[in-house]
């Protein structure tokens, strides 16, 4: 097991991508961030928490579960659904700015876009991700990026946060 | 597991997990998405051999929710009506490809049947088997107990619940009591003794013939149907007896605690077990019971055919 992102690296990460969503969205009062669970919701929060303290601007942040709208669902147990909470101002014309942990085939993001359509039109769509590990199977990319972290299909990515863990970490793990 | 059966299959995690699955799937309803992609290309049987209006129309719409191509057999205006047995019946909906079968029989044992005859791959689900059990129903009713009484991922231990009338024809109160139970609360069951089932005392519950010492002391009353078609014998003197006795009026309902719920699995013999004033007061929680119906439903779908690729 290596660690491929520390504590200090995460949270460096973490504002770094608050100032580029700043600087990419001219009009930031017509964002609203969605994290998808769980550890994607987690992040959306620290997000928007960070870019409160950049700005002082408070962006509308959410949870978005994309678990009934998979493509591996027949194949696949079906599995518990998490939180879904969109905030009051809802996407209809807004900038949504998508949350989650790790970027790598795509699909979670596909369906993301599937179950964002049903809650309704946002105006565009972004993507922010701490870690991208390659290995897309859809023509997706993220928008913002932590880490580029190139890795080997036999390996995992394991994203560890404070809230949910009990610490902050990226370890890259050897599948046995 | 692959088949919706009986309650006793179910594990107290599990029967959680189709409580909070079915929480989310009612706040996405509320959210605004009435159709969601999960199920789609399945296909889901409604085979009603007996009469029900709440629960086909429900599993029909929970189905139709999550994109579903829906059969509705019922038996009348079916071969079922010309005498085809259960086993040529399955069979047939074998051929057609079914992913699911949904069934409601007036034999007790029918769903268990079916399932455990191989005469199809799908997956069976009991929608009210004779008078031995109605899950779905039972998972509704502790969805709506849970929504109102307990915070939504938690059980129901602490609470005490009623469930009066029919005790003995009743699957609805079978197929409660064992969920109830398993989740922790404790059950009160009132009827006249001619509608309590004989082997009671191997329940776990509290039996009482007395409604009015009973209702001060709960979180929730479950009105049962008095049943006309399995009225077969001389169960008590007369409607109206049974109707001052263990029906529930205005003035008894003010006997409850303030906080506490009217259920009715439906559909309701208004003046007989429930009072019209009653069944339209704001402790009754009827017409909801259906709403959440429709998500509970959706929820057992969803956990038991989503994954269900052969086995």
């Amino acid at each position: 097991m290596s660690i491929a992102l520390t504590a200090q690296d995460i949270s460096r990460a973490i504002t770094r991508i608050s100032h580029e969503i700043l600087e990419k969205n001219t009009d930031s009062n017509a964002i609203t961030i969605l994290g998808i669970p769980t550890r994607g919701a987690d992040l959306a929060l620290r997000v928007a928490n960070s870019i409160y303290e950049i700005s002082a601007l408070k962006i509308p942040v959410g949870a978005l579960d994309v678990t009934l709208h998979r493509d591996d669902l027949r194949i696949r147990p079906p599995r518990p659904l998490m939180e879904t909470s969109v905030p009051v101002e809802g996407v209809e014309g807004r900038t949504v700015i998508l949350v989650d942990d790790v970027l790598f085939s795509g699909r979670t993001i596909r369906s993301a876009l599937d179950a964002l359509g049903e809650v309704g039109r946002p105006a565009r769509v972004q993507l922010a991700v701490l870690v991208d590990r390659g290995h897309r199977e859809l023509p997706i990319r993220a928008d913002f990026v932590g880490k580029n972290i190139p890795t080997s299909l036999s390996q995992s990515v394991k994203v560890s946060l404070l809230e949910r863990d009990g610490l902050d970490e990226v370890a890259i793990t050897e599948a046995m | 597991m692959r088949h919706l059966l009986s309650i006793s299959d179910l594990s107290k995690d599990f029967a959680l997990e189709i409580l909070s699955t079915a929480h989310e799937l009612s706040r996405i309803s509320e959210g605004g998405t009435k159709k969601l992609p999960t199920l789609r290309g399945k296909t889901v049987v409604n085979l009603f051999a007996e009469d029900s209006t709440r629960t086909r129309i429900s599993f029909e719409a929970a189905a139709k929710r999550l994109s579903a191509d829906v059969i509705n057999f019922s038996a009348k205006g079916s071969s079922v009506s010309k005498g085809e047995s259960l086993k040529d019946t399955a069979q047939t909906l074998q051929a057609l490809g079914a992913d699911a079968v949904v069934l409601r029989h007036p034999a007790s044992g029918a769903a268990h049947r079916l399932a455990q005859g191989r005469w199809i791959s799908g997956t069976v689900i009991n929608a009210g088997d004779g008078t031995h059990e109605h899950p779905s129903q039972a998972l509704l009713d502790a969805f709506t107990i849970q929504r109102h009484l307990c915070d939504s991922k938690g059980d129901l231990a602490g609470l005490h619940i009623a469930i009066v009338g029919d005790i003995l024809h009743s699957r609805v109160a079978r197929s409660n009591v064992l969920l109830l139970k398993k989740l922790g609360a404790m059950v009160t069951l009132v009827a006249p003794p001619t509608l309590i089932p004989f082997a009671w005392e191997s329940w776990g519950v509290n039996v009482s013939h007395d409604l009015d010492a009973v209702l001060p002391t709960i979180d929730a009353v479950i009105m049962l149907r008095i049943q006309k078609e399995r009225m077969h014998d001389l169960y008590f003197p007369s409607s109206r007896e049974y109707s001052s006795l263990f029906g529930i009026n205005a003035e008894r309902a003010n006997l409850m605690k303030s906080h506490a719920l009217v259920m009715h699995p439906g559909p309701m013999n208004r003046g007989l077990e429930i009072t019209a004033e009653v069944a339209d007061s704001s402790a009754s929680v009827v017409v909801e019971q259906v709403a959440n119906g429709v998500s509970v439903r959706m929820a057992i779908l969803y956990l038991f055919i989503a994954g269900n690729q052969e086995g």
